[in-house]
């Protein structure tokens, strides 16, 4: 008798596979599906050509006081002296590539192995899935079991390098309060720029899931924690926005950086408030 | 002859609501094996649809609570015509059946010190309900579902087998309940996806099937709610009590038509929504019946003061008693002053703002605005009054639930009748799942246990050929004699004899009731009955719904004719029961009992009765006078509006 | 307000089947379920369908319509424009057994897979306590009506029927979230790791958290920020931080 509760026998395949409805179509959505996938591969698509054209060129980055966020902490010999800076040649002399792309790596970590940015390149580049109920293309799946996607894993590493680079970064944005002098209590468009941009860069790092779960989501019970629960709990809003905020300082970071690379090459003039 | 899968069992649970996978826990705890069998998937049973809260004394917010004012007020609520001894057994016991969810993995929300939080609601003197937001029906089956596959796990470990002790048949429906002599030997019924029969055989059968408010046309209640288990116990020989009293609440969803019935919490009106006819009037203050006088407001300024300071102003009359208002919102739509869609309006747009009221009351912002398109933030809500229960069910021994006449057979939750008396209070229903579901399986495995291997009762292939014969009836479907010369007399559409009927029963035996609509209501029956019996369906026996209504037809009108017949019988008016034409409660008539017993009793009888003749006989019986240590937790003020002067003096 | 609506309807069963074509009144106000109800009633009394509450709490009707999983009872016809053609098909993660109904076992089978509740020794029944802010995670998860709609939208199971085997879907990942935060829960006291089985037994590993189960769940539980990451997190804690560990060692434990 039929319990409803004995498995059928398995064969390989997905929707078409012969146990399920016969239905010829991969799926039946008539809504425009497609529409975020591709806006998300070309916003990050987007960003990948920029930032590897800034990450390569290694100059234009800096132009008293500010640095551009894709090359602080400098760490090679090969960087521009930065008045007061983190112009830190700590790697050494032998580093002949632009030094941008030492530091980089921390930042990038940590955002390809964001849950947010998992989520958006797997659904905008790998198609797995491009939208909900819509097939993937790939005859296998093993998700995050194995090398190299298992690697997803160490987000929370680059959680705890991003969180130095954010100081770092944080660090930058006051020396930008400074005039091209080096004297303190100035301010221009650029100081503007850095602390929006830094701002929004906290705000996307500390709204990470590793953040929540570290500050109190591993705590199973909060009444005994209520520091960390309260913790927990800003971070949890935060977290709420993760996406938008994950956006908010892809763009923010660009733009910080352009900012500086146009003054950097003479194409423009930050107005200096006093 | 097709064939029919046979198993053995120990214990049969049919139904798998809160009654009977608590009834199935037990006996299966006891070490008995246990078969559940329920009309669903396991886990959607109707008590998910339960909202408040259930309602134990366990004192976490007002210590000053215990099992007799619990009592007391269960037995104010029905109007002292509730079987006392299984409303003292249920205020007893309901706070362990509570406690014990906890250790199952139920997560009830809590108080300031880390117990479980209790509600207030009607008719209960203290915080009493038990409760997770609103959706404490899903939190109770969804921990009975959990615990059963926990015991699950442990037959696994043990045998290999997830099923050896306790197997749910899911989307099953029990036809027959069948018997050896007087007693109980199992059950026959059909697999819905296949349409295959089975026949299992088994000393004990534990009926928690629910209520019959699909018999009605606007209601709170699903599709299963066909009263199987009242019609089982019918046709197995047991009898019906109480049948007359159905509780309507009286804010259900009007509008739209699809949603009609559904319910709308009584929270609404605890926090400040008030009702109003078309002309803008809040008329429950027309509607204050004189008992109730001194303690509702008559002015609107007193009643709105009430909000803030419940202990000098009185409460606003939209909080009387659910039958009070139900009438009075039927009143108001008879004389014409109802809302376009016919209801009246319930409002708490302008009586909070919109933000109290998302905080308050987000489930019912979610449901009119998914389900309705109303934003109840800056309109009325449009409600009217809907079957939500019914109080009547099997008559049971009270410590056992074992049906009264059918050994072997045993009855729980709403299916049971006794508890509720003539009205059920809020909260009350899933106390009363756990109770008595845990007493049915407990008495069904040792009734079980009691036998020997080789005297059990026995399934005879005489009666599973009937009950087969009975089952496959609606393929066979043929016109009444001379059908070729009329169409008229052609074979019937199930789904329009079920509109007819709940029309039938929703006009004539509704909230309120008169002698000559009832006396109508039977005359319908008879040729509802009549029709049903040549109620044809097409296609095959899988997963086929048009069958399985026309199979349901035959227990909705057995329950619709002892609901009708009891009715027209009891010439009073109380609680779930509303006589126009007898407005009044009569002391004499709390003594009595309504009871209603199939008239002929044999197991091809269904078949064999005129049609056109009713099938249901009524009797009268007594109420056993209550325990003097019970009588004595009421005063004697009290009682006199509900006992008789005789039995106040002996 | 009453307009003809068409509509595609796939009818078969596991041997095979089609959309089959519908006109049917549609009222003002009414509901895909309702559609449905009417063909059943009118011109197809065979139609199979699973519903019961028609209040989206019970969690039955779930098929998919235009393509996208949801519930029969909480989807309006209001937002469907009167010239469109409705497409309704069953669930297509799932084998079909008639209709629209499908055989939804492969959800049952892992529910039992996932170990109990423990209750904690020595704590008596009527002596729990549990504060609001602990349970808080674990009502959210209990939410849950169990329509399934996360487990056939997931593209884990949906586009790949092998990996059945071996993932347990966003439904019972979540149940093991829920399990794991519970505050009273004494599995691990009892030799139960919760966090090493969502990895190894349970394939949490597949997740790949394009949180296609949130979007469809018709409670609005947030499936994969609440229950899945965490779970991921609570994984991580189990086999690849230093820095927990250390901080295991030195501080008091975390529990």
């Amino acid at each position: 008798m039929a319990t409803g509760t004995e498995p059928r026998a398995v064969a390989a395949g997905g929707v078409h596979h012969s146990s399920r409805a016969a239905i010829p179509e991969r799926h039946l959505r008539r809504d425009r599906w497609w529409l975020a996938p591709a806006a998300t591969a070309a916003g990050l698509l987007a960003f990948v050509v920029y930032s590897t054209w800034r990450a390569f060129a290694g100059d234009h980055y800096y132009a008293a006081p500010y640095v551009s966020p894709f090359y602080s902490p400098c760490l090679a010999e090969n960087c521009v002296p930065m008045k007061g800076g983190a112009d830190w040649g700590v790697v050494g002399a032998w580093w002949g590539l632009s030094p941008a792309l030492l530091v980089l790596i921390f930042p990038l970590g940590f955002r390809l192995t964001c849950y947010y940015y998992r989520k958006a390149y797997y659904r905008g580049f790998w198609a797995a899935p491009a939208a909900c109920a819509v097939p993937e293309p790939h005859a296998r799946y093993t998700g995050e079991t194995r090398f190299p996607l298992i690697l997803q894993n160490i987000h929370r590493y680059f959680f705890y390098f991003a969180v130095i680079v954010a100081g770092i970064l944080t660090y930058d944005t006051a020396l930008g309060f400074r005039n091209a002098d080096g004297e303190w209590g100035h301010m221009g468009l650029g100081t503007l720029v850095l602390l929006a941009n830094i701002a929004l860069i906290w705000a996307y790092t500390l709204s990470c899931h590793s953040c929540r779960h570290i500050v109190g989501g591993r705590l199973r019970n909060f009444s005994r924690h209520p520091v960390r629960y309260r913790l927990w709990g800003w971070v949890s809003r935060l977290n709420a926005r993760h996406m938008q905020l994950a956006w908010a300082s892809l763009i923010s970071v660009a733009v910080a950086d352009f900012y500086v690379y146009l003054i950097a090459s003479g194409a423009f003039d930050d107005p200096r408030f006093f | 002859m097709t064939q029919v899968g046979r198993q053995s069992w120990d214990v049969v649970v049919v139904g798998a609501g809160g009654a009977g996978l608590r009834a199935a826990v037990e006996a299966r705890e006891r070490g008995l094996r246990v078969a559940v069998i329920c009309k669903s998937l396991f886990g959607k049973a109707h008590t998910v649809m339960a909202e408040g809260g259930i309602a134990a004394c366990m004192g976490n917010v007002n210590s000053k609570d215990n099992w007799k004012v619990h009592f007391r007020d269960t037995l104010r609520g029905g109007k002292f015509l509730n079987n006392w001894r299984m409303a003292e057994l249920h205020a007893q016991e309901a706070p362990d059946r509570v406690w014990e969810l906890e250790t199952w993995g139920a997560v009830f929300d809590r108080t300031d010190r880390g117990m479980i939080s209790q509600r207030n609601f009607g008719g209960h003197e203290y915080p009493r309900l038990a409760h997770v937001g609103d959706r404490t029906g899903l939190e109770l089956i969804r921990t009975l579902q959990q615990k059963i596959v926990s015991l699950q796990q442990e037959d696994h470990k043990e045998t290999g087998d997830y099923e050896a002790r306790l197997k749910v048949f899911q989307e099953c429906t029990v036809t027959r309940v069948l018997k050896d002599g007087d007693r109980v030997s199992g059950v026959f019924g059909y697999e819905r996806e296949s349409g295959r029969f089975f026949a299992i055989e088994a000393p004990s059968v534990v009926l928690a099937t629910g209520g019959i408010g699909k018999s009605f046309k606007v209601t709170s209640n699903s599709w299963e709610y066909t009263g199987d288990g009242h019609a089982l116990a019918l046709l197995a020989g047991a009898r019906l009590v109480n049948m007359e009293f159905v509780q309507f609440h009286p804010t259900g969803m009007v509008w739209p038509p699809s949603v009609k019935g559904i319910l709308v919490t009584e929270s609404v009106r605890g926090d400040g929504g008030v009702l109003r006819n078309s002309d803008g009037k809040r008329f429950m203050f027309d509607y204050i019946p004189d008992v109730f006088r001194e303690k509702y407001a008559d002015t609107e300024a007193e009643a709105d003061r009430w909000y803030e300071d419940p202990d000098h102003n009185r409460r606003p009359p939209e909080l009387l008693p659910r039958d009070e208002v139900a009438r009075a919102i039927n009143a108001e739509v008879k004389a014409g002053r109802g809302t376009p869609h016919g209801g009246v309006f319930l409002d708490v747009s302008t009586r909070m703002p919109a933000e109290a009221i998302k905080r308050k009351l987000p489930s019912m912002h979610h449901q009119f605005k998914e389900l309705a398109d109303v934003d109840i933030t800056a309109e009325p809500m449009e409600v009217g009054p809907t079957c939500h229960y019914v109080m009547g069910g099997v008559e049971v021994a009270p410590d056992t639930a074992e049906a009264v006449g059918v050994p072997g057979l045993f009855a729980a939750g709403e299916v049971a009748g006794g508890l509720h008396g003539s009205n059920r209070l809020g909260g009350n229903s899933l106390s009363d799942l756990l109770v008595f579901g845990r007493r049915a399986g407990l008495y069904a495995a040792e009734y079980a246990a009691s036998f020997g291997a080789g005297d059990r009762p026995a399934v005879s292939d005489a009666d599973v050929e009937l009950a087969e014969a009975e089952a496959l009836r609606p393929f066979g479907a043929e016109g009444a004699e001379g059908a070729e010369q009329d169409p008229a007399q052609g074979p019937e559409n199930p789904y329009a004899v079920h509109q007819e009927l709940q029309q039938s029963m929703n006009d004539l035996v509704g909230i309120i009731r008169r002698e000559p609509e009832m006396t109508e209501a039977l005359r319908r029956l008879d040729g509802l009955r009549a029709r049903a019996r040549r109620a044809g369906v097409e296609g095959h026996r899988q997963f086929n719904p048009g069958w399985h209504l026309a199979l349901d037809l035959r227990n909705m009108l057995l329950v619709s004719e002892c609901v009708a017949r009891a009715a027209l019988e009891r010439t009073e008016s109380r609680g779930g029961h509303t006589r126009d034409d007898h407005p009044q409660m009569d002391r004499e008539w709390r003594r009595i009992n309504l009871v209603c017993r199939l008239v002929e009793n044999t197991a091809g009888g269904a078949a064999a009765a005129d049609p056109a003749l009713g099938r249901i006989r009524l009797e009268r019986q007594d109420m056993p006078p209550m325990r003097p240590d019970l009588l004595a937790l009421f005063e004697k003020e009290e009682l006199v509006k509900y006992l008789t002067d005789e039995e106040l003096t002996s | 307000m009453t307009y003809q609506g068409r509509f595609k309807v796939w009818r078969g069963d596991a041997e095979g089947g089609g959309l089959v074509d519908y006109e049917v009144d549609v009222h003002e106000g009414e509901v895909v379920l309702d559609i449905v109800h009417r063909i059943q009633a009118t011109t197809a009394p065979d139609l199979a369908v699973r519903w019961n509450c028609k209040a989206g709490k019970c969690g039955s009707c779930s098929a998919e319509i235009n393509g996208r999983p949801r519930l029969m009872c909480m989807t309006r016809m209001s937002v469907f424009d009167p010239a469109e053609t409705i497409t309704v098909t069953p669930m297509r993660a799932f084998p079909v057994l008639r209709d629209l109904v499908t055989d939804v076992s492969y959800n049952y089978t892992k529910a039992r897979e996932v170990p109990s509740f423990v209750p904690p020794p020595g704590v008596k029944a009527g002596e729990y306590r549990m504060m609001q802010e602990d349970v808080n995670r674990v009502q959210e998860f209990r939410k849950c009506i169990e329509c399934f709609l996360c487990q056939n939208t997931c593209h884990v199971v949906r586009d790949h029927e092998e990996n059945k085997q071996v993932f347990a879907g966003p439904r019972f990942l979540m149940r093991i979230a829920e399990l794991d935060m519970h505050p009273l829960d004494a599995a691990e006291e009892t030799g139960t790791d919760r966090k090493r089985g969502a990895r190894e037994e349970h394939g949490l590993g597949y997740c790949n958290i394009t949180k296609c189960c949130t979007e469809v769940c018709p409670e609005h539980i947030r499936i994969t920020d609440n229950a899945l990451i965490p779970l991921k997190e609570r994984v991580v804690d189990r086999s690849y931080d230093p820095l927990v560990w250390l901080g295991n060692r030195i501080g008091r434990r975390s529990r």
